[in-house]
């Protein structure tokens, strides 16, 4: 990664450009041409540093989501992560540390009814009952995710 | 509050997708929406406008740019505090998202979580309790999940889902 892609990453996470052509108007702030930008923006996400370009939607706005977790024995440890992680409602699915819920996700869905279904399949395909986190309040206001240079 | 019109939630299909990466991204989108393009840009600077997209820009992925360090911190706070405390946090830098959630007692005591992320669990580890210091909350009980392992990650989906039976039950 060169000082080009740093600048990439770091610098346009937020206000992308609604202009027609937005990729040049991120060339001509680096100095580079649009066809540069988008070669590297490709590379960027072909390895992975870059989910997309694109939208982060509010929680609960465009559709429903949760935190939940598991308590998952360390033998079927393997085998339920795999399950959850496949499941199309899930985003995101970490095993964390913890004494007892080892096994987080979060479950995102049109509305509370699919919400719920893909949460009671999970639950009766693991045969754990799952801890259930609805979002009360938010805090953050998401600027992105500075990098440290 | 889902007040999303039908186009709305096409386009928001799309967008969770990513934009193309081409010279004329939000053209290809409107010919895929059967939209104009002026369209398609005016309702995504719409929806941002409406709070429905929070951000919109290059989203990085940590763990493949070297933060591999990601903990989880939740507090137990009093309903009366927790709000203040919550504000307070989540101006705090280096902390990312800060969350208000339910309790689950016995199993789940606790209201309030946080996520920080950096190269080295000991980082992590040190600025987590410079923050308990410096905003004072030593005194309310809390726990540091620091994740393992990655099962998945991706954008949120919200159309284009197999339907579900509704659950029984």
């Amino acid at each position: 990664m060169d000082t080009l892609d740093f600048r990439l990453l770091d610098e346009f996470q937020r206000n992308f450009p609604l202009q027609p052509r937005p990729y040049a108007v991120l060339a001509e702030r680096l100095g580079v041409d649009e066809a540069e930008v988008i070669a590297r923006l490709r590379r960027l996400q072909g390895a992975g540093r870059v989910s997309r370009v694109g939208a982060v939607f509010a929680p609960n706005r465009a559709g429903r989501s949760i935190l939940a977790a598991l308590a998952v024995p360390a033998a079927e440890l393997e085998a339920v992560a795999e399950l959850v992680g496949a499941l199309p409602e899930v985003n995101h699915c970490y095993q964390r540390e913890h004494d007892t819920y080892n096994l987080w996700f979060v479950l995102t869905a049109p509305d509370a009814t699919h919400l719920h279904a893909a949460l009671a399949e999970i639950e009766a395909r693991t045969g754990l009952m799952a801890l259930d986190l609805p979002l009360e309040r938010e805090y953050h206001i998401d600027l992105g995710f500075p990098l440290q240079s | 509050m889902n007040t999303l019109g039908v186009e709305d939630r096409a386009l928001i299909a799309l967008l969770q997708e990513g934009l193309p990466l081409c010279p004329h991204p939000y053209a290809l989108l409107a010919e895929r929406l059967g939209w104009d393009e002026a369209a398609v840009r005016a309702a995504i600077a719409r929806l941002q406008a409406d709070g429905v997209i929070r951000r919109f820009g290059v989203v990085v992925r940590h763990h493949e740019l070297g933060y591999r360090a990601n903990a989880m911190v939740v507090w137990d706070v009093p309903d009366a505090e927790v709000d203040a405390v919550g504000e307070r946090l989540a101006r705090w830098p280096g902390v990312n998202l800060c969350y208000r959630r339910t309790r689950r007692p016995p199993r789940w005591p606790y209201n309030l979580f946080c996520m920080l992320h950096g190269r080295e669990r000991a980082e992590v580890e040190a600025r987590i309790a410079e923050l308990r210091r410096a905003l004072d909350l030593e005194r309310y009980p809390y726990a540091v999940l620091f994740s393992l392992r990655r099962h998945q990650q991706r954008g949120a989906r919200f159309a284009g889902l197999p339907p579900r039976e509704v659950a029984h039950g």
